[in-house]
């Protein structure tokens, strides 16, 4: 059997990864039936991983003094050891580029072949939310373009104006996308020529004559935005996305502030699903690396040292500590693995207790249609609600915990028994869901008319309000950007009642 | 499927990102490099260090909600002997800690209260020495030394051919082939095309015939025109000329003279000494053409090697005035000063023979004052200075330094005191108008 082994021992070189990929495709295609973007693998040093880290995994990002921050942190955690690096880390990206550590072992670079090439890859080509929200053959172009755009910005205005603009475009980077509209995907392409057209026509259309002329009275106030004489509806108000509206509406800002301000929001939009997808994606991917390891140890391909190194690091990604052992969240990886390995053996091997719980996918003999309709259909929050099962959360030994803030003890009011599962589910389920943690802030009225205040509202409860420090500092990065007033109040949800005010000027 | 190999691929991305924080953070990082300074040993300062400063420098704000109050609920893992029911005691710290439930601890809860800045030498000298100026460093004589360097001065006609100069050279061609009429090619084409198909017909009327001869004389003098007038002709060519310009400098001495005497305690030696290494580091780093020059002194004055001057002990009596006359023996010899600006600087515990203070005072007024830049005297004094008062020499040249405004004074009695003395001496002046800089 020795002739058939794609490598034995720790050292790799191209052709074994070559063969490698070769063996993992052909398991990935003709038996798990998997569906990916072409594949890209990349062979970095750590020193370029920190790099990756620093930029989200992107490739390359324009220049902005909160990545070198970013880079800093990284570089001394890893310096000292607080920190391992990541074994890979893949992009959503058409070609889908896999960045693979030159430290890793022959086993490890086919693990993460199968990992990121393979399980990454099916998941972001295949997932509803990636595929409404990005534009995987595009976003390398359009970095490329914002990385250019914003260094001939620094050139024509200076490091400071474009940094001013960025700071705070970046602070209200969480309030950069259409969450709930329908215009979802960008055609990053034709941002750039709309960026250049807008350019060249700026260009063709300048004249040097208007310059001497006399301001009207109104120019002279102020900006010169059509907006200023339409109705509060045609501002489209209220709106949640507070990017898009500053930089179509803003009454200050040049041309090329809001060109940088609209490249912010759809970098953000762009990183809009990872959150919302963590959980689905980790597991995803572990799962087909799980399987195609097995499956390439099965058919003789790897031997048994090599099998082992590749169930221990498999085992070392799926640990999940417990409560008391400092871990307050779960870890995707683990729970996401362990949600998808139960649903093949409910599709497999169903008991009683399955049966009753999914009847319409227990014994179904299908594990592989199951899997990859959940993998396109949800995402973690709805993922839990319907697939987590009374054995994963006997399996995790879950319970739940009522947090009443003018208690002095919390209260484990549901565990792993009949009458907790629901509710443990349920709660789960919910602080997956990106409505739990982001901010619901709204503009809601800009009074264009007079003082150009321009207002906010924060729906909310007594006890969740907003960071106040943050909020301070975030606002008048607003009021900055705005270059009139800007006020923000919180309002209770339920009653109406107002909460808290708080306003900012431009400095 | 590509595999490429990204290994080699040029390193130090995040470099310029990097700088930007640092340049953000400037006031923050700057604050904890002296900090650094003031407690470590200084014989590090130009080694580089690694600095933490505050979160707060380089925070990105955001919105984000906290729990205060009301009720919320979480699911956590790893129940080994709770039922329903049960009551758990609050962590002390707990509450309001986590932000907004579960599921976004990981990029930027931890480990952000502080920043630790890896500097290399240069970054932490510069940070270090931030705004400080040499002072009155007047350009006395700009020599031209051997060094010139090339520098753009416009264009000439002729030059050796790297230094074509393509874009002016040719439109210059262009406009001599306009003006002088060079038919393009394009026309004579179309004539000989137009020949080619009348010559192609076997029978010509007569004012084909007419046409074809006159195409065919307009054929000759396009022709003649064409090889008279060059596309590119000697006359168009421009080339980048480069004039070799001198580089102006000025030139500087730093004498350093430092007490060894037996009244100098260890302590207060380390305190001179401290107070020359940063001298020395802030000099290497701004100047690149200024000599230094170690004269040690205890009942007898040497000039020493840097090495020696910081690591060598020496003890004996005292007599100031035999390192003042080594500084103008060395000047005279080595320095004129209608050629170079001269600096001392005098690190001493104010101790000296009797006898000698006044000679000292002499040889200050007459023999340096008039021909340094900038004479700085350090006073290192021990810990009961308080009780000691003025020292001898310090009073001498307290009334040397009323009449001459070149002379600078300070006391140090304590490490942490060397850098604001140091900052004091060095920092621009309002009136140091017209000091060149080399």
């Amino acid at each position: 059997m020795t002739e058939d082994l794609l490598y034995s021992g720790t050292d790799w070189n191209f052709q074994i990864i070559r063969n490698c990929y070769d063996a993992i495709e052909e398991i990935a295609e003709k038996e798990l039936g998997l569906d990916v973007f072409s594949n890209r693998i990349e062979i970095i040093t750590s020193e370029q991983m920190l790099d990756v880290y620093t930029s989200s995994g992107m490739p390359l990002g324009y220049r902005h003094w909160s990545y070198g921050k970013r880079f800093v942190s990284h570089e001394n955690a890893y310096r000292k050891g607080l920190m391992g690096l990541a074994y890979e880390v893949v992009i959503n990206s058409d070609p889908c580029i896999s960045y693979l550590m030159e430290e890793n072992t022959a086993t490890m670079q086919a693990l993460v072949i199968a990992h990121a090439a393979f399980g990454h890859n099916h998941f972001f080509k295949n997932n509803r939310l990636f595929q409404e929200w990005t534009e995987p053959s595009q976003i390398l172009n359009y970095l490329e373009f914002a990385r250019g755009y914003i260094a001939r910005c620094e050139e024509i205005h200076g490091v400071r104006a474009v940094e001013r603009v960025l700071d705070a475009a970046h602070a209200l980077q969480g309030q950069g996308v259409h969450r709930h509209s329908g215009t979802r995907r960008v055609d990053l392409r034709a941002e750039q020529e709309r960026a250049r057209e807008r350019r060249a026509w700026e260009d063709q259309s300048y004249n040097d004559l208007w310059r001497t002329l006399p301001l009207s009275a109104e120019e002279s106030s102020g900006g010169t935005n059509p907006a200023d004489l339409s109705a509060r509806r045609q501002l489209g108000l209220p709106e949640e996305n507070i990017l898009y509206f500053l930089e179509k509406h803003g009454p200050r800002l040049a041309s090329w502030e809001r060109e940088i301000i609209r490249i912010v929001r759809l970098i953000a939009q762009y990183f809009h699903p990872q959150p919302q997808l963590k959980l689905m994606n980790e597991g995803c991917a572990t799962w087909v690396h799980d399987e195609i390891m097995s499956c390439l140890h099965k058919k003789g391909k790897i031997d048994d040292a090599a099998f082992m190194e590749a169930l221990h690091s498999t085992s070392n990604v799926i640990n999940q500590p417990g409560f008391d052992q400092g871990s307050a969240s779960f870890n995707p990886y683990a729970l996401g693995f362990a949600i998808m390995k139960d649903i093949a053996r409910i599709a497999t091997a169903p008991s009683e207790e399955d049966r009753l719980w999914f009847p319409d996918i227990a014994g179904n003999n299908q594990p592989l249609e199951t899997l990859r309709h959940a993998w396109a259909e949800y995402r973690d929050e709805s993922f839990i609600r319907q697939f987590l099962s009374p054995k994963v959360i006997r399996d995790f030994r879950m319970f739940r915990l009522e947090d009443d803030a003018a208690q002095s003890y919390f209260l484990v009011d549901a565990i792993h028994d009949d009458a907790g599962y629901r509710d443990i589910r349920r709660v789960l389920a919910d602080s997956y869901d990106p409505s739990n943690w982001s901010v619901g802030l709204e503009i809601v009225h800009a009074d264009m008319q007079g003082s150009r205040t321009l207002h906010l509202e924060h729906r909310t409860s007594s006890g969740r309000l907003l960071h106040d420090k943050d909020a301070a500092l975030t606002l008048s990065a607003l009021a900055d950007l705005w270059g009139y007033q800007v006020s923000l109040k919180e309002v209770d949800m339920e009653s109406g009642a107002t909460l808290g005010l708080r306003e900012s000027s431009p400095e | 499927m590509d595999i490429i190999d990204r290994r080699s691929n040029p390193h130090g991305k995040n470099m310029e990102n990097r700088r930007r924080a640092l340049e953000r953070a400037r006031s923050a990082v700057q604050q904890a490099v002296r900090d650094a300074v003031s407690q470590g040993k200084i014989r590090q300062v130009g080694e580089g260090n690694s600095v933490s400063i505050p979160a707060d420098a380089l925070h990105e704000p955001t919105f984000h909600v906290v729990f205060t109050s009301g009720i919320r609920h979480l699911v956590l893992s790893g129940n080994k002997e709770f039922v329903k029911g049960d009551r758990l005691r609050r962590p002390p710290s707990g509450g309001g800690k986590g932000d907004s439930g579960q599921g976004e601890a990981g990029d930027e809860g931890g480990g952000e209260d502080s920043y630790r800045f890896l500097l290399n030498r240069d970054e932490f000298l510069d940070l270090f020495f931030g705004d400080l100026e040499l002072p009155d460093l007047v350009k006395r004589e700009i020599l031209t030394t051997d060094s010139t360097s090339p520098s753009r001065a416009g264009l000439s006609s002729d030059g050796s051919p790297s230094q074509l100069d393509l874009a002016r050279t040719m439109r210059y061609s262009m406009a001599r082939r306009i003006g002088l009429g060079r038919p393009k090619s394009a026309e004579l084409l179309e004539v000989e095309a137009r020949i080619q198909e009348l010559e192609s017909k076997e029978s010509l009327t007569d004012i084909a015939l007419d046409e074809l001869s006159g195409l065919q004389e307009q054929r000759i003098r396009l022709r003649q025109r064409m090889t008279r007038i060059p596309w590119v002709d000697p006359v168009d060519l421009r080339f980048r000329r480069y004039a070799q310009v001198p580089k102006p400098s000025t030139r500087a001495v730093m004498f350093c003279i430092m007490d060894v005497s037996g009244s100098m305690t260890e302590r207060m030696k380390d305190l001179a000494k401290q107070f020359f290494l940063l001298l020395h580091i802030f000099l290497e780093k701004r100047y690149t053409r200024v000599d230094l020059v170690f004269i040690r002194h205890a009942e007898s004055a040497e000039e020493v090697d840097e090495e020696t001057f910081f690591n060598d002990p020496r003890t004996g009596g005292t007599v100031v005035s035999s390192a003042l006359e080594e500084v103008i023996k060395v000047q005279k010899a080595r320095y004129p000063a209608q050629q170079w600006n001269i600096y001392v600087a005098q690190a001493s515990d104010g101790d000296n023979s009797l006898s000698d203070t006044s000679r000292t005072a002499d040889l200050l007024e007459n023999g340096i004052l008039p021909v340094v830049q900038y004479y700085a005297y350090i006073e290192v004094t021990g810990s009961g200075a308080i009780i000691r008062g003025e020292t001898d020499l310090w009073r001498s040249y307290g009334t040397v330094a009323s009449r001459c405004p070149r002379l600078a004074m300070r006391r140090v009695s304590d490490r942490r005191e060397i850098f604001p003395v140091f900052r004091d001496l060095f920092s621009p002046r309002e009136n140091a108008g017209g000091g060149v800089m080399s």
